[in-house]
């Protein structure tokens, strides 16, 4: 077994490209679901709309990057009011249903031959739509070292990466101990106390939804930029369970918890595939067990069972405190 | 994470069977692949064949490929055609549809091209173009017929699913999110019991439907959820539990079983029945007239055993129901195994007319959620009308918006009703807050 080689993948992807989407994605679900008590299970349709909204716009309109990043931003709030009208005054397992629908209708939409000319079909959008952030990168190139490895641009990506999610994150560390995200909690804990109170409920969970939202749809643009391509299926509803087991992981409602929950989650997924593969391919695990193609499917089956396994024995995640958020508040 | 490729390739008769798997071909990252010997050359290949799966000779077919690969081929007398490559890479095929005989058309104008990526040479790709009587020469009133038809078919799958679904939530608030693999374990159980162990398929789908039930029902309820119920685990976290559940359980499928879809040994290309405007595959009728019986059935028992009775209490109150003598923790078992079986019936039958996959319940699910909550969350009638309005919709859809698009057109009805109608349509206003 290559030992080195394992510890240099595993490394790579605990602060590599993959952490940091599934970093945003969670952060924007902390703030629905970990701060405001909201069962959103279409992110992946806010990481598509980011994703998107990044390709299209410079590929079929020719649009400057910058100005796509805008429409994409504007479009994940368009998403979360569209979202939201109809189902924030529901409860709380109807928001999941619609919003688990409504991020399939994205991604249908978006794969469908009837848009094939925009939106690229069932192949996605592949092209050069992330040049004018790449003519940026200083670094001529990649990183080498026996336990980091990244392209000159996956460098870039990760840099630029990690300082959006350390903004985004300070940004989130401010609003959840401002008295507005105090009131957020209390929505979470008992939402017609706070009615009680005068509060306009609807309006903050509408606040809620837009601005984890927007973070998740940040998400969507590095992974758009940092592969230069946009796949429909990859923003099924498959990202967003795995963006909540990243929130799980980490602990809910504690603003590092995504973050730290992303990079454990990609450290187990690298290990345990690397490891695997090395034990397939030395011949160390006999070939009728697991075959060379089997290896990706034991790490999903491991990945269901964590999910399981935690939601049972530690929901509160890994940093998450039990007393503030007991998961039930809407049951 | 960043595997996509699809074939879609689909020569399957009734237009609800191609839908569902049109979905399954889109959602799998998978595709039909021969291993071929390591010495020959990698080939594209398929077979055309007519609706009734008689071989179509002579039609034209051009495939183009990295670095300027072209080549121009036809079928031969069995229908088949073949284009050896060296490289690897994206081709795509297409089709000249003016070579088609008279009266066959591409069941999707849209999909004259298919494309195929070749990432590794020594496996043959075998692409299909699913062709159907023409579709323009079936009149309006025919084609809303026979749509009509396949909607109350799949409304009666989705039924018997969302039946079970719709009972369990009603009397223990799970929304169980892995549901649809209850389907994908009876749709295996059928095709081991069929095609390894030799049973007849008569045999073997029945025997799948209690086997389901005993395991899909009995033994997980016994092992997984009654000991959390135990637990107190609240009903979002269960919720996520099953979430981890059903990702488990595909995988493992995924795992034992492949990413093919297969077919059953028998009756896989039955031929269909003419009954005025509408056509029908004799299978069809038996599977829908024995679901139809078993909805009745549940029904029945809901609304005159005493068992049914007990379980109509706890899911109005369980503290009350287990006061006045009711042991809750029998009713809920008795649920469980009674939606498992339903559901596993509709996989049978979902196996039965267009094959198994380790997706097929996962891309049931949607459309399972969509009838209970368009329905009323936790009403039994409910689940069975929002079922028959989901399929008709979906199907009969097809007449004003592009197949692909169905799924889309059904999931915004969903959102629309819950915005004029959030309990669902016999939901009661209680229970949304």
């Amino acid at each position: 077994m290559d030992f080195l080689f394992i510890t240099q993948q595993t490394l790579s992807a605990t602060i590599g490209v993959n952490t940091i989407i599934f970093a945003l994605a969670a952060i924007g679900l902390n703030m629905h679901f970990g701060y405001t008590g909201l069962l959103n299970f279409g992110q992946a349709g806010f990481l598509a709309i980011g994703a998107y909204s990044v390709a299209v716009p410079v590929i079929s309109f020719g649009l400057p990057l910058w100005v796509a990043f805008l429409i994409g931003i504007f479009n994940s709030v368009i998403f979360a009011l569209l979202l939201g009208v109809p189902t924030l005054r529901l409860r709380a397992d109807y928001l999941a249903i619609v919003t688990i629908a409504a991020a399939e209708i994205v991604r249908q939409i978006a794969r469908s031959a009837t848009f094939n000319s925009t939106l690229g079909g069932s192949d996605g959008i592949t092209g050069k739509f992330g040049a004018d952030f790449f003519a940026l990168n200083p670094f001529k190139s990649g990183l080498d070292t026996p336990i980091l490895r990244f392209s000159a641009n996956d460098l870039w990506v990760v840099i630029t990466g990690w300082s959006l999610v350390a903004f985004i994150v300070f940004i989130m560390w401010i609003m959840v101990n401002s008295p507005w995200g105090r009131l957020m909690r209390a929505i979470r804990e008992d939402e017609d106390a706070v009615r009680s109170l005068g509060k306009n409920v609807y309006l903050y969970k509408m606040q809620s939804l837009i601005i984890g939202g927007v973070i998740g749809a940040c998400g969507g643009f590095v992974y758009a930029l940092s592969r230069q391509s946009v796949q429909p299926d990859n923003y099924g509803t498959a990202l967003t369970f795995f963006a909540y087991t990243v929130l799980i992981l980490g602990g809910a409602a504690r603003v590092f918890s995504p973050v730290i929950g992303a990079m454990i989650f990609w450290f187990l997924i690298v290990f345990i595939e690397q490891i695997l593969r090395q034990g397939v391919t030395n011949n160390l695990i006999p070939d009728w067990l697991i075959g060379a193609n089997q290896v990706s499917q034991i790490r999903f089956m491991l990945m269901g069972l964590g999910l399981m396994l935690l939601m049972i024995y530690r929901p509160q995640g890994i940093f998450g405190d039990k007393k503030e958020l007991a998961l039930d508040a809407k049951a | 994470m960043t595997r996509s490729l699809n074939l879609l390739g689909l020569s399957l008769p009734a237009v609800y069977r191609s839908a569902l798997l049109f979905i399954i071909a889109i959602t799998s990252p998978f595709f039909l692949a021969t291993p071929a010997q390591a010495e020959t050359p990698t080939k594209l290949y398929g077979v055309v064949t007519d609706s009734e799966g008689a071989a179509i000779p002579g039609v034209g077919i051009s495939v183009v490929g990295p670095d300027g690969f072209s080549a121009n081929v036809s079928t031969d007398e069995q229908g088949l055609w073949e284009v050896p490559i060296l490289s690897k890479g994206g081709f795509s095929a297409t089709i000249n549809v003016d070579d088609l005989p008279e009266g066959q058309a591409l069941t999707d104008p849209q999909k004259s091209t298919v494309k195929a990526n070749v990432f590794m040479l020594g496996v043959d790709l075998r692409l299909l173009f699913p062709i159907g009587p023409g579709v323009a020469k079936a009149s309006l009133l025919e084609r809303s017929a026979q749509l009509t038809l396949d909607g109350i078919l799949l409304g009666l799958v989705i039924g018997l699913a969302a039946l079970g679904l719709s009972l369990i939530f009603g009397t223990t608030g799970l929304t169980n999110f892995a549901h649809g693999e209850i389907l994908t374990l009876a749709g295996l159980l059928t095709y081991y019991l069929s095609a390894i162990a030799g049973l007849p398929v008569l045999i073997a789908a029945p025997l799948a439907v209690i086997l389901g039930a005993f395991i899909s029902g009995y033994l997980q309820d016994r092992y997984l959820w009654k000991p959390l119920r135990r637990r107190g685990t609240g009903l979002i976290a269960m919720l996520v539990v099953s979430i981890g559940f059903a990702i488990f359980l595909r995988y493992f499928f995924l795992f034992i079983f492949g990413g093919d879809t297969r077919q059953l040994p028998q009756y896989a290309g039955q031929a269909g029945l003419e009954f005025g405007l509408v056509n029908i595959t004799p299978k069809s009728i038996l599977t829908s007239t024995i679901g139809v019986f078993f909805l009745i059935g549940a029904t029945l028992w809901l609304l005159r055993t005493r068992m049914g009775k007990a379980s109509r209490a706890v899911a109005d109150n369980p503290a009350l129901a287990s006061a006045s003598g009711i042991d809750v923790q029998r009713v809920i078992r008795a649920v469980w195994i009674l939606g498992a079986a339903l559901a596993s019936y509709a996989g049978v039958i979902v196996t039965l007319n267009q094959g198994v996959s380790f997706l097929m319940g996962q891309d049931m699910l949607l459309l399972i959620f969509a009838a209970v909550t368009l329905g009323g969350l936790g009403t039994a009638n409910g689940a069975i009308v929002g079922s028959l309005i989901i399929g008709l919709f979906i199907q009969l859809s097809t007449l004003f918006i592009p197949t692909e698009l169905k799924y889309v057109g059904a999931l915004i009805v969903l959102i629309l009703i819950l915005v004029i109608r959030p309990q669902g349509i016999l939901g009661k206003k209680e229970r949304i807050g």
